[in-house]
């Protein structure tokens, strides 16, 4: 376990420059929900940022953000980031730069001789993470995660072990991925995402195939200790993978909610990651109602939009439940009122292969 | 105490050969695997050097054990004949009770199809099957519905250091109780995409490669895959496995200096070096032979050869580069050249370093240049270094009766 200490977060939703939670919620009729991106100068030298990619830019002033709201930061410019080096660095992107990644391509389908190398330089997936570095001139542990649903995930589980390794007192783990026409279009042909412009707040009614697609950057301050600004505890997090189709969530969930000392009547919300796609919300609704029939489920897809690192978003709504003993409307799924909010279980899968859960606690308990 | 890590099995396909034993052999005749590019339709075709497996997409498919299938990348096609290959060497199919993961690495993914096909991406149907193999988690996840693994799965990517960061997570899963078996390692298949990447950052050599050399001009870019059966000691008194060595030592640390660049101290390389030997309880002059990175371009040699003088003083270990063997296989060179250097361990050689003739001005030393036999070699350090300066090394010992 380790407590959540800061949260920077850049998405859809006015998650900057509020220190609400979800004080008014965007309502967009879009292709995909787009981040309301911060103006960066206040993050990153405006020289440097120039050449920088909107991903790696998003990336850095997120971890930037995080790490001030978790008070490692001295408040005074002249002295940035003296007390912020965290001892590892982790992130989490699905998918990484797309935007350089396809200015390459596109470049080397007409001409290979004259590529620019920053776009090449900018695609590599451990750029954010290196960048961040780069900027906090952190020479400690540095990594980044490419699966899919699991990549915010698997950076969570490494972080986790740091602090229970005794490595680690603080942790930045990021989950980040962006969005883009191009990329959209193509996996457009795959199923992946709505063919039409989708209204978010009733994706669920759509019922039709494919995701309300979205983008975001987080990136969460873990730490070994508790302290005045902590948001809740990160308990535990797994990934499971069901390749051949013998995956159950009968013979994992008891088990792992047992491993954190918890029983299924114990989880007062459990948060889904029903992202209005007919093909894969009913796996949502199956579970919820095998395991949570009475149990206040909630969900967050249509604020963020679906994209490999969503349960950044995910993280970030369920750690503001517990911390501010809130459980805002917009939330909701069932009218379920729950009694306490002291346990919050997020599950998310991606395509019935790639299953994920994450635990949290209040600091009350 | 700790857990103890054991090396149980590997695998591996380069252009030295598609398994462990043509590697060897390649190795023991001081024979390098590069030539010119045969296998990507590219103005650098005449131009560069590479270290490109010596079959076609369609000929890998046999190696791989499977029949011929769309929507399969060269990229995953090589994951899966090394980590076939070191699965069975690891007798990984015995014991299912026991929690085994794979941790795989890549950074181009599956881009050797995607940029024949992204014309047809953006504009019909024809080739939509391979849209999903893009990704980086698409060879890992093949690798693992092949073998059937499926306590943990994923994938990393920190570029040139890939592969070792997957060791080392491995490792730690491992150390932690989370798992009894892992298969790690890396894969990465030639593109046009990075080898016009790496051309525009003006850092491929046309000839052979020189690491360490005053004279150096670059790297060659090669091809291949990677995996290493990694054990924990509960786990060997359960398959009744002899191990092949022992991981003693890793680290991971930044330069935290540039993107592509890496410092002309070597922080980076000297922290994770530093953090590995002090893990692994050895001795500075315990470490008979380092692998390095040694890619043969100006600045990695420098930086590398500074930290490792500054690490070892002047008692610094038979050093060498096996680039000029393999090229530089990117995302699967910390697995490829961990096997490389657990050989030297059970043949008791060191590697040597091809191509070096004039020693770099300012480093105090020259790398080996001959190949040794008979030498004393129980401790061997690999280093791993990337873009973003992600730095990995590990340490492998011999196992103490």
């Amino acid at each position: 376990m380790a407590w959540i200490n800061g949260i920077g977060i850049i998405s859809p939703q006015r998650t900057v420059e509020s220190k609400e939670f979800l004080p008014e919620v965007m309502e967009y009729t879009a292709d995909f929900l787009k981040c309301i991106e911060p103006g960066y100068r206040s993050y990153i030298d405006p020289i440097q940022s120039r050449r920088m990619s909107r991903l790696i830019k998003m990336g850095i002033a997120s971890a930037k953000i995080s790490l001030a709201d978790a008070g490692c930061r001295s408040e005074a410019e002249t002295q940035p980031w003296r007390d912020a080096i965290p001892d590892a660095i982790i992130t989490g992107t699905g998918l990484g730069s797309v935007e350089d990644t396809e200015k390459i391509i596109s470049e080397i389908t007409v001409e290979e001789r004259f590529l620019n190398p920053t776009p090449f330089i900018q695609s590599t997936y451990n750029t954010i993470s290196s960048q961040v570095a780069i900027q906090l001139k952190c020479h400690n542990y540095n990594s980044t995660y490419v699966h899919r649903t699991f990549s915010f995930e698997s950076g969570l589980i490494d972080g986790l072990m740091q602090i229970e390794e005794g490595t680690a007192r603080n942790i930045l783990a990021g989950a980040i991925d962006e969005m883009t026409l191009n990329h959209l279009h193509i996996t457009r042909r795959i199923g992946q995402w709505k063919m039409q412009p989708t209204h978010n707040l009733s994706v669920l009614d759509s019922g039709t195939p494919g995701a309300l697609a979205g983008e975001g950057a987080a990136f969460f301050t873990l730490g070994s200790e508790k302290q005045a600004s902590t948001y809740a505890e990160l308990t535990d997090v797994a990934t499971c993978i069901n390749l051949d189709g013998s995956y159950r969530h009968e013979n994992f969930l008891p088990v792992f909610l047992k491993r954190n000392g918890l029983e299924i009547n114990d989880i007062d919300i459990v948060i889904l990651g029903l992202n209005g796609d007919s093909n894969h919300d009913p796996h949502y609704r199956s579970f919820a109602a095998l395991f949570f029939p009475e149990t206040a489920q909630a969900w967050y897809k249509h604020l963020c939009g679906e994209y490999h690192t969503a349960t950044g978003f995910g993280l970030y709504v369920a750690a503001n439940i517990l911390k501010r003993q809130v459980y805002p409307e917009i939330l909701h799924l069932n009218n379920v009122k729950p009694a306490n909010l002291n346990n919050i279980l997020i599950y998310n899968h991606f395509r019935n292969i790639n299953h994920s859960f994450l635990l949290l606690k209040s600091m009350e308990i | 105490m700790a857990r103890r890590i054991f090396i149980t099995g590997y695998g591996i396909i380069s252009c030295l050969g598609d398994n462990m034993e043509e590697n060897l052999a390649s190795m023991l005749q001081s024979r390098a695997g590069t030539r010119r590019l045969r296998h990507i339709d590219s103005f650098l075709r005449d131009e560069v050097l590479v270290g490109e497996v010596h079959h076609t997409y369609g000929e890998l498919f046999a190696l791989a054990g499977i029949e011929p299938a769309e929507g399969f990348s060269r990229n995953a096609l090589l994951g899966i004949i090394a980590a076939r290959e070191a699965y069975g060497h690891a007798r990984m199919r015995e014991h299912p009770e026991l929690l085994t993961g794979l941790i795989s690495a890549t950074t181009v993914g599956g881009m050797d199809r995607c940029e024949l096909y992204y014309t047809d991406f953006l504009s019909n149907d024809t080739r939509n099957i391979y849209i999903d193999s893009y990704d980086c988690a698409d060879s890992t996840e093949k690798i693992a519905k092949l073998l059937g693994i499926k306590d943990f799965v994923t994938t990393i990517s920190t570029a040139c250091s890939s592969a070792a960061n997957s060791i080392l997570l491995g490792a730690r899963m491992i150390r932690s109780g989370k798992l009894d078996r892992v298969l790690a390692g890396g894969c990465e298949s030639l593109t046009k995409f990075h080898l016009n990447g790496f051309n525009a950052l003006k850092i491929l050599d046309k000839a052979p490669c020189k690491p360490f050399d005053r004279n150096r001009a670059g790297l060659n870019l090669g091809e291949g895959a990677a995996y290493l059966a990694l054990e924990s000691e509960e786990s060997l008194n359960i398959t009744g496995i002899t191990p092949i060595c022992e991981l003693a030592g890793w680290g991971n640390a930044c330069e935290a200096f540039h993107q592509t660049a890496s410092s002309p101290d070597g922080i980076g390389a000297y922290l994770a070096m530093k953090q590995a030997l002090d893990m692994s309880g050895l001795q500075p002059d315990s470490i008979d032979y380092i692998n390095a990175h040694g890619t043969g371009t100006d600045n990695n040699d420098l930086s590398e050869g500074r930290a490792i003088e500054k690490l070892f003083g002047n008692r610094i270990p038979a050093v060498s580069s096996t680039k000029p063997f393999t090229g530089h296989t990117t995302s699967a060179a910390g697995s490829t050249e961990a096997i490389l250097s657990i050989l030297c361990l059970q043949h008791k050689v060191i590697w040597p370093n091809l191509n070096f003739s004039e020693q770099m001005e300012e480093l105090s030393f020259s790398p080996v240049c001959e190949l040794m036999t008979n030498a004393r070699v129980n401790a061997v350090m690999s280093n791993s270094f990337g873009f973003g300066g992600n730095d990995t090394s590990l340490i492998f010992k011999q196992v103490n009766k």
